[in-house]
């Protein structure tokens, strides 16, 4: 009995040290930022989002597409909660092609509020065509769909630095110590004074990337903070109801000589 | 088992009954006798016909936004996350509620297993157990292909390769499942079709795996068989219905506690990139609870054996009942079974773990050792043990333990004499 409890301890020891010896090997812990997002009562940080949706729209959308959304959500609750006249000019100043109308023709409009977001090429094909063969991903769940969510996009924004010595860097292949296999074919997208912010903040790439991603995790979560204050009220009620049932049971049982 | 004729009060009831017994069932639903001594590892039961029909609830909801489309199936889902009214909710519930239901059907398992609940007279109802849980993963697995996701897609692509291990016919029948040479869109709607199917075939299941428990009634932690009803049952309702209620009301925190806070912890980053034929993602793994099996499979290098040693980890639960050989249905009075029951958990916990680890170097040979092992423990240690081991005496009754007993009339007891009082 003695020896088949110790082989069971060396085998979850054994199990231990794998996993430890295994993470050395992992990219570099995330940079660490603090999100408003997160936590029982998280909310989106509000102008964050305004000025994230900023940087996308004047950085990223240049390239990467966000298919899932429409120019209604950058009103709606929740979100970056822009006025709906300031919706509506945002989504004015996107052309989409509509159609056909009542002779058969396709035409070009302004963008409307029910439109989704203009994608920046007609397909995957020209996406990859202009940008050496690499599909930049749709970003509307982008956050969702890497391990390590905002955490890791916000590092990978901020990650890029000269290839260390021995490393091969092919033409437009840069170094990213966050990326998976540190290769990466974007460009560092971000620097300080890239854009100017509508609201003054100074854009260094620390805020940007901040900003940008948190408008990534929005996107990807639009109802989070719906979810964080149902999520709340939810428990709360469980719990009272979990106690008058429990203090039910004790009353019903004490009829019987059990205990439960 | 009450077998006193039920009589309804009112005339209208007493001819409704005549023609269809409905209040006789309700009657004896109410009124089952249960032993008054069943902890709370007996209030999964109804912890799981919770879970089976919160999924079957919220996904008929979702089937209704749901396009079984390989084109549409992902955008429909992202449709449902953003702009169905609390359609994030119904997914997230769904989801997660796949992984409680699991959570929740181990426990279930595991107390069968540790309280000897498979044994007889009770065979027929564990086997069922085990045809419901195989269904339970098909649907989970076909489930987890609907959002049409890298993982759902490459998934797919490995588990029903695996047929095509079957020798002269499995290239065939892996064409024949697929419905094309490739997972594709007659895939996808194939498996929407199954995983709308499969949950009502498990509820009809449920209903037999509920009726054959009432005919011996439950199993205890004492695992002796008791007098019904007695003193030592108590009738259904209210005492087990209130007691079921709390333990479902705490599960339920948890099970909320994931949905709203931790909705996508238990799935893999990569479903959420639409799936791509020509990309293969670096790790392609299951779902949590399929794990252990995956390791399993994994550790044999034969593909055909492989699928054989996974098929066969599950079934050999079926013949349980008759590997086990131990009169003594309680690991309570079974000191050694005790020891290798724990074991027996580490062991699937570690095939669950490499499971999820690429299948190399310490991880594989750890995987074979745990494999081995899982099979060993119902091929040779439970069959030895149920002659070998020395267990502890038995008490009469329920009631003998809880009041506290007399020591002298247990050390005169044998299991032989146990056996004879039972009968």
């Amino acid at each position: 009995m003695r020896k088949l409890k110790n082989i069971f301890f060396v085998l979850i020891f054994s199990v231990i040290v794998l996993n430890s010896s295994n993470s050395a090997e992992k990219s570099p812990p995330f940079l660490e930022t603090k999100w408003t997002f997160k936590g029982l009562f998280g909310k989106f940080d509000r102008a964050s989002l305004q000025r994230g949706y900023q940087v996308y729209t004047e950085v990223c959308a240049s390239c990467h597409s966000m298919k899932y959304l429409t120019y209604r959500n950058l009103a709606e609750k929740g979100g970056p909660e822009f006025s709906e006249a300031e919706a509506k000019a945002i989504a004015a100043g996107f052309e989409v092609t509509d159609g056909p109308d009542s002779t058969g023709e396709m035409f070009v409009r302004p963008a409307k509020l029910s439109d989704k977001f203009v994608m920046p090429y007609a397909n995957e094909q020209e996406a990859k065509a202009a940008n050496g063969g690499a599909y930049p991903p749709d970003m509307s769940v982008l956050v969702k769909a890497r391990k390590g969510g905002a955490d890791y996009i916000y590092s990978l924004l901020l990650g890029y630095s000269e290839p260390p010595e021995g490393v091969e860097l092919d033409d437009g292949v840069y170094y990213n110590k966050y990326m998976y296999g540190n290769k990466i074919k974007m460009p560092a997208p971000l620097s300080d004074d890239l854009i100017e912010y509508t609201d003054g903040t100074k854009a260094t790439a620390e805020q940007m990337s901040k900003d940008v991603t948190n408008f990534l995790m929005w996107s990807a979560e639009p109802h989070l903070e719906q979810r964080h204050k149902t999520g709340f009220r939810v428990i709360a009620y469980l719990i009272i109801l979990t106690v008058l049932v429990y203090f039910t049971m004790k009353k019903i049982w004490s009829r019987v000589e059990s205990k439960v | 088992m009450s077998n006193h004729e039920y009589t309804p009060s009112s005339k209208f009831g007493k001819w409704f009954n005549d023609r269809l017994p409905l209040l006789t069932l309700a009657n004896h639903l109410t009124d089952y006798p249960t032993p008054k001594n069943l902890n709370y590892w007996w209030t999964f039961g109804g912890i799981l016909t919770f879970c089976l029909i919160t999924q079957i609830v919220t996904g008929l909801v979702l089937a209704m936004h749901y396009i079984a489309h390989a084109d549409m199936a992902f955008s429909s889902v992202e449709h449902i996350m953003r702009d169905v009214n609390y359609g994030w909710l119904l997914r997230y519930v769904h989801a997660n509620g796949a992984s409680m239901f699991f959570l929740a059907v181990y426990i279930h398992i595991f107390r069968s297993l540790f309280y000897g609940s498979y044994k007889s007279p009770r065979e027929i109802i564990w086997i069922l157990g085990i045809i419901i849980y195989l269904l339970m993963m098909a649907a989970a697995f076909m489930g987890y292909v609907l959002p049409w996701g890298q993982m759902s897609f490459w998934g797919a692509t490995v588990i029903t390769n695996l047929f095509s291990a079957i020798p002269l016919v499995g290239e065939s029948i892996t064409t024949w499942l697929w419905g094309g040479y490739s997972v594709d869109n007659p895939t996808l709607t194939r498996f929407f079709t199954l995983h709308y199917l499969i949950p009502f075939l498990i509820l009809g299941l449920v209903v037999l795996h509920i009726w054959a428990l009432h005919v011996p009634g439950n199993n205890n932690p004492v695992g002796i068989d008791i007098k019904k009803p007695s003193k030592d049952t108590v009738p259904f309702h209210p005492y087990i219905v209130i007691k079921d209620a709390f333990a479902l009301l705490m599960f339920c925190i948890v099970f909320a506690l994931f949905v709203f806070y931790q909705p996508n912890i238990l799935g893999h980053a990569d479903n959420y990139i639409e799936a791509d034929p020509l990309v293969t993602p670096a790790h392609i793994v299951p779902e949590w609870y399929l794990l252990p099996f995956y390791a399993i499979l994994r550790s044999v290098p034969d593909k055909l054996m492989g699928v054989v040693a996974m098929l066969s980890a599950i079934l050999i639960l079926a013949a349980l009942p008759w590997l086990d050989t131990s009169k003594v249905r309680s690991a309570v009075f079974r000191p050694l079974f005790r020891q290798f029951y724990w074991i027996l958990v580490a062991d699937v916990l570690i095939l669950g773990y490499v499971g999820a680890m690429p299948a190399e170097g310490l991880y594989l040979l750890i995987a074979r050792v745990a494999t081995a092992y899982y099979f060993a423990h119902f091929l040779i240690i439970l069959p030895v043990l149920g002659w070998k081991e020395k267990t502890t005496p038995l008490p009469l009754s329920i009631t003998e333990p809880v009041l506290g007993g007399s020591p002298n009339l247990a050390a005169a007891r044998s299991d032989e004499k146990i056996e004879k009082t039972i009968k």
